[in-house]
């Protein structure tokens, strides 16, 4: 993903003079070094420094200018947190803060460098909107939205590298603000985002093989989140499943229940989420993701799938 | 350059109307930062009416952030004078229906940024700054943090990140009065002086002047080689022009009764004004 977040910016950066890129020591591969050799006015590197990376991009935005603000999602949102809620949130500013290696995709860096709780936290701050592509594709939608159509405080939830193409095949587009159906069924509807789709896929190819009619649904937009897509979703479908890769509060799941229970849907609903706990197990990110409960072999045994 | 009004009695009459209307103010409300305020009453009339162009509208072509928030009322008194905020504004200062607040807040006329939490200001300062000058205006961007802030680690990440982006259009001021909310900085943080040397350490232009002085304030910036960005550290007296208001903490907040406003209106000379 973060190879297509680059190209993208890149190609955002040629064609509108207001696109920056502020970044804390890491910046992302691919056409980037293009953007720095090309716009080196546009590319600030503030070395380990989140909170003047912040600050800074903060006072580009209210100098007309649309900057995207990227490091490794715990220091692009935890660490300066105060300038992202102050200087971004409370301002309402035209800022992208770019969660890169989102999750705990970085399994083996330890709890440090995960961010379980990072919807929640963003989320939480008034004007603050939330983008989590699923894969490569969708990200270079929702960097492109964030360059050209966004004008408020963003943060973008993204994966690191080498994550499959999903979205190829989808059959609705990209829209900024609402679910996208991948595929479309009738039995059950899998909602999931970001770079646990892969799973969500898996578990509906698996569902459809034993005969199921089954929607995969990508909830790209997490803030403002699509309450009507998703009530349709309860009320078209026997069975929903949300699987997200976040802690049990301010996610998804808790909000698909909420409305569930708001406009009284009927329907099965299975949620599987990080557990409110840290991981102090190492191994691989389908390693750390079993230690909470989430496989493709635990979730079909807990809805009764096996 | 004709609207620069740099005489000194000019200016010190100028700062006993706007301390003498910081103080009508404080009869209105109890939620007032009133010595914050005077410690940078000529630090910011400075500002406003020595240091910032205008174009010939008589819009400002240089931006002025308040990084030290709380002493905003004279950001506020300075803003009604030249008639960017009104006289409604002022009295619906905290109160319910009102848009100004302790704190300046962007989006209200004349407020660059919303400032309030410290260590905040001077990486904004530096945003603006910069973009600024990637965008080839001539322009200056003038910012007051207090001595407080300098121990915020944000504030040090801006030093650093300015110097290293050569960003010399952008010009800061230390309120150095010396206080925090529990007493003396220096008290507090025995190595927090000497600020110059730290400043220039770290590659910018410095120097110490007195705070009141408006000429002395008016020199160091124009005096400035200008090839990176410049901190004057101003020395001032917490709660300047009100004898019982000097250097005394509790007048980081709270407002004068009605016997201690006759006594401060006398002794800012309010008269006069």
């Amino acid at each position: 993903m973060r190879n297509t977040f680059s190209a993208t910016l890149y190609e955002c950066a040629k064609a509108d003079p207001r696109v920056y890129i502020v970044v804390a020591d890491i910046s992302p591969a691919g056409s980037m070094a293009k953007f720095q050799t090309e716009y080196p006015e546009r590319f600030i590197n503030v070395g380990v420094a989140e909170q003047v990376m912040i600050g800074i991009a903060a006072g580009l935005a209210l100098k007309g200018c649309r900057p995207f603000a990227y490091t490794i999602a715990t220091f692009s949102l935890y660490r300066p947190f105060e300038m992202v809620r102050n200087d971004l949130g409370y301002q309402n500013l035209p800022v992208t803060v770019v969660g890169m290696g989102a999750g705990i995709i970085y399994s083996t860096l330890g709890g440090t460098h995960h961010t379980q709780e990072d919807i929640a936290v963003a989320g939480a701050i008034p004007n603050m909107q939330i983008l989590a592509p699923c894969d490569p594709l969708e990200c270079t939608d929702a960097t492109r939205y964030c360059a050209t159509e966004n004008n408020g405080p963003m943060y973008l939830r993204i994966g690191k590298a080498g994550e499959p193409t999903l979205t190829e095949n989808a059959v609705e587009p990209f829209v900024f603000g609402k679910l996208r159906y991948l595929r479309r069924g009738e039995d059950v509807c899998i909602i999931s985002y970001g770079v646990i789709m892969k799973l969500a896929q898996e578990i509906a190819d698996h569902l459809q093989s034993t005969g199921k009619s089954v929607s995969l649904v990508s909830c790209h937009t997490i803030k403002p989140l699509d309450r009507d897509g998703i009530e349709r979703a309860l009320h078209t479908h026997k069975h929903v499943i949300v699987i997200e890769e976040h802690a049990p509060q301010g996610g998804v799941a808790p909000q698909t229940k909420q409305i569930a229970w708001d406009t009284a849907a009927r329907c099965r609903l299975d949620t599987f989420t990080l557990k409110d706990e840290f991981i102090h197990n190492y191994g691989s990110y389908e390693n750390l993701l079993a230690s909470h409960g989430i496989s493709r072999e635990l979730i079909l045994a807990k809805i009764g799938n096996p | 350059m004709s609207h620069f009004q740099t005489d000194t009695e000019i200016s010190k009459q100028r700062c006993r109307k706007f301390r003498k209307r910081i103080l009508e103010i404080s009869q209105q409300v109890q939620a007032l930062h009133i010595g914050s305020a005077y410690s940078c009453t000529e630090i910011v009339d400075c500002i406003y009416y020595c240091l910032m162009h205008k174009d010939g509208d008589g819009q400002f072509l240089d931006t002025f952030l308040m990084s030290k928030g709380h002493g905003c009322m004279i950001q506020y008194a300075i803003l009604e004078e030249i008639g960017i905020l009104s006289r409604q504004d002022m009295d619906m200062y905290c109160k319910a229906g009102g848009r100004l607040g302790c704190h300046p807040d962007y989006g209200n006329p004349g407020i660059a940024a919303s400032t309030g939490a410290l260590g905040h200001g001077l990486s904004m300062a530096l945003g603006m700054a910069y973009a600024e000058k990637a965008q080839g205006k001539n322009s200056t961007v003038y910012c007051v943090v207090s001595d407080g802030e300098l121990q915020e680690g944000s504030t040090w990440e801006a030093t650093l990140m300015a110097s290293s982006l050569k960003v010399n259009n952008l010009v800061a001021f230390v309120d150095n009065n010396d206080f925090q909310s529990l007493g003396r900085t220096s008290i507090t943080h025995p190595s927090f002086y000497p600020v110059v040397e730290k400043y220039l350490s770290f590659g910018w232009e410095a120097i110490e002047v007195d705070g009141h002085d408006t000429q002395a304030i008016y020199a160091a910036v124009k005096s400035r080689k200008g090839d990176r960005p410049l901190m004057v550290i101003c020395k001032t007296t917490k709660g300047k022009g009100v004898s019982f208001m000097e250097n005394v903490p509790i007048w980081h907040y709270r407002s004068p009764n009605p016997d201690e406003y006759r006594q401060a209106l006398a002794e800012i000379g309010a008269n006069e004004t």
